[in-house]
């Protein structure tokens, strides 16, 4: 078991308060302007009114997989991420203020307000996610080859649900990663739906993580959502592929506490499940284990919090603050 | 080699000479593909490579198109300069979302702070009976999709040119190889193809149509294999005292317009020739273009359009001969427009 320092700890126990409250907050924000009065008569909400319209998926629940892997990473590795991106990419170090600014469609924002929530690209942190399941996956290998090829030790790790495991593109991806010996920690988010699909109405075994085996590369499964199981998991995988010993799959099984999207109404969902899974929340795990092992006290964890809670308020007010890109900026980057 | 100022090659050649000064001059450029490197490409277009550069840089890939392509545009992201090889054009309905999803998207997507350096060349075309999967042009279904370069060249000097112009490009392009005018020795070709080389490195630029035969009756649109086709008719034509304008495109994303529109304004008659499918795709574009400005172009007749008539590439010989535009039916079509 890698244990993380207790800065590392303390680090990731603040990553997901801030990931916690930039999602939730999202959620009153989104509703804005989305219904009724306000909207066209006879509709019950409106997915494209409001300052964040188009759609929206939101990652509470998941922070252990972002922050228990982004821990292990420098700015020079790589994540290629999914249509649900806010987690990891805070994690990485993407600006909190030019993602919430991009996902308001602000010109300040990572792509100046022409990518959206599901397409955030920051090169300075090397960071990029697709809307296309399955598709990060690909990408993933091409950097890894590049980091191959450049003689660096830098990694790059791609994040996929559990209902992209089913896509050829997973497969084709661990076929290549590990007959090239490429530096990729293949991170599966198994949150158990594929929008209302189960996994076992999906999927034929239970553990993605089994499918490696197929590969010739190590397979891992996290089953407990906890922060310091994927820190230890992931770091194991990093140091492998940081040695040029090649790829690996990591499995972590996790909880979305919201809609798939946002307006989703969630009838798939047996009654109170989500309430259950809250008892268990991850976030509450961390602080647990940091008190009882002395890393934080009463004060530091006043501290903690407040400072993420500003962070987040100073991210949506950035956003809300900013400019439109003038129309103007239209026809621009279609090529550089 | 003979004498250094008329050497020759073949279009296969020229594309391979082009990719091999690359990779000299830039260590970030390398080619994967399928049958890329002990191959040579099935098409010829990296022959020479392996034995030159090594396995690290020219690499044989699984027949995995969406890993390996979305992989080149990965690596592209990442600062190489990957040339990525699928061997049909017909094949790509199996990879293309890495395509048109994100190879096309990403750069505008990121609002311009991700740069896709990465060539995408395949091979096109019929005229050998290889039927409707094997034989299609499809150019004109990757121009539609905004964000890809596209990259259609008729010769070997143009080829080469094109290819070094392609590799230095930050944007992805899109590189279409005619099977029919690489100059193999296993398939019959327009030997017009193979042409001056020069051994020093060159670009063509993108966006500059090519007036490759200069007339006053009629301008003849065109690009790739048909280029060649165009100018038999053209020869014939002139014979009978009838004046074609040949125009070859060269590169579709960007378009030379003006070009297309100084000479229709000379001619005022247009047709084009076109080897993809007829409707919906770059022969109506051009069409649309003209239309577009007949305010400063007279048309003393209506345009013909000349390509597939919209049904998969027939194997049968004959009915091949039919669905493809050959010279004959350049010839007659233009005959009909100067009645």
């Amino acid at each position: 078991m890698i244990e993380p320092t207790t800065d590392k700890m303390l680090w990731m126990y603040e990553q997901m308060l801030i990931i916690r409250e930039f999602e939730e907050t999202m959620v009153n924000i989104y509703l804005e302007g989305k219904l009724p009065p306000e909207i066209q008569e006879g509709l019950a909400f409106d997915i494209g009114s409001g300052p964040v319209p188009g759609e929206m998926h939101l990652a509470a629940g998941q922070e252990p997989v972002a922050v228990g892997t982004c821990a292990h990473l420098k700015k020079d590795d790589t994540i290629t991420g999914t249509h649900r991106p806010h987690h990891f990419a805070i994690a990485k170090g993407v600006s909190i203020n030019a993602l919430a600014a991009e996902i308001f469609g602000k010109v300040t924002g990572l792509g100046r307000g022409k990518g959206g929530h599901m397409h955030l690209f920051d090169v300075e942190n090397k960071f990029g996610c697709s809307g296309i399941i399955g598709a990060g996956m690909p990408q993933a290998c091409g950097a890894a080859l590049a980091a191959k090829k450049k003689g660096k030790d830098w990694v790059t790790v791609t994040f996929f649900g559990e209902g992209a495991a089913n896509q050829g593109s997973f497969h084709e991806s661990l076929n290549l990663a590990a007959l090239w010996n490429l530096p990729v920690i293949f991170i599966c988010e198994d949150n158990s739906y594929a929008i209302s699909v189960t996994k076992d109405e999906s999927t034929a075994i239970a553990n993605n993580a089994d499918r490696a085996a197929g590969y010739g590369m190590p397979g891992v499964s996290v089953d407990n959502n906890d922060a310091l199981e994927v820190f230890s998991v992931v770091g194991e995988a990093v140091s492998r592929a940081r040695a040029g010993e090649g790829p690996s799959l990591i499995e972590c099984k996790t909880d979305r506490y919201l809609g798939h999207f946002q307006g989703d109404a969630e009838a798939y969902r047996p009654e109170g499940e989500v309430e259950k899974l809250r008892e268990n929340d991850p976030i509450d795990l961390l602080r647990d284990h940091l008190v009882a092992s002395d890393a934080m006290s009463d004060d530091n964890e006043k501290e903690i919090k407040d400072r993420a809670s500003a962070t987040v308020k100073a991210a949506y007010e950035f956003a809300r603050a900013s400019d439109y890109p003038d129309t103007s900026e239209v026809a621009q980057h279609v090529f550089v | 080699m003979g004498n250094e100022n008329n050497r020759e090659l073949t279009m296969a050649a020229a594309i391979s000479e082009g990719m091999a000064q690359e990779m000299e001059r830039d260590e970030n450029v390398f080619v994967m593909g399928e049958d890329v490197a002990k191959y040579g490409g099935i098409f010829g277009a990296t022959g020479g490579l392996l034995d030159r550069f090594g396995a690290d840089r020219v690499m044989d890939t699984p027949i995995s198109e969406t890993a390996f392509i979305g992989a080149a545009t990965g690596a592209a992201a990442e600062g190489m300069r990957p040339v990525v090889e699928l061997m049909f054009v017909d094949f790509f309905g199996v990879c293309m979302d890495q395509i048109y999803n994100h190879m096309a998207k990403n750069i505008y997507m990121s609002g311009g702070n991700v740069k896709l350096p990465v060539v995408l060349t395949t091979a096109i075309g019929g005229g050998y009976n290889d039927a409707a999967q094997h034989s299609q042009c499809l150019y004109g279904l990757f121009a539609h999709v905004p964000g890809l370069k596209i990259v259609v060249p008729s010769n070997a000097y143009d080829a080469k040119g094109m290819m070094i112009e392609a590799i230095r490009d930050d944007n992805p392009v899109m590189y279409f190889f005619h099977k029919g005018i690489m100059g193999l020795l296993w398939m019959a070709y327009f030997t017009g193809s193979t042409t001056h080389v020069p051994e020093e490195s060159y670009t063509v630029p993108f966006g500059k149509a090519k007036v490759v035969r200069e007339g006053n009756d009629i301008t003849l649109v065109t690009l790739s294999q048909m280029v060649h086709k165009s100018m038999q008719a053209a020869e014939t034509l002139e014979s009978d005292g009838i004046s074609v304008e040949v125009i070859d495109l060269r590169t579709l994303v960007p378009l030379d317009k003006d070009t297309i529109l100084n000479s229709v304004a000379k001619t005022n008659r247009l047709c084009v020739a076109d080897e993809d499918y007829l409707s919906f795709g770059l022969s109506g574009e051009i069409v649309a273009i003209v239309a577009e400005n007949l305010d400063s172009i007279d048309l003393t007749c209506p345009v013909k359009r000349l390509a597939v008539k919209d049904m998969p590439i027939p194997y049968s010989p004959p009915l091949e001969n039919a669905a493809i535009p050959q010279s004959s039916d350049i010839e007659n079509t233009i005959r009909g427009m100067m009645a």
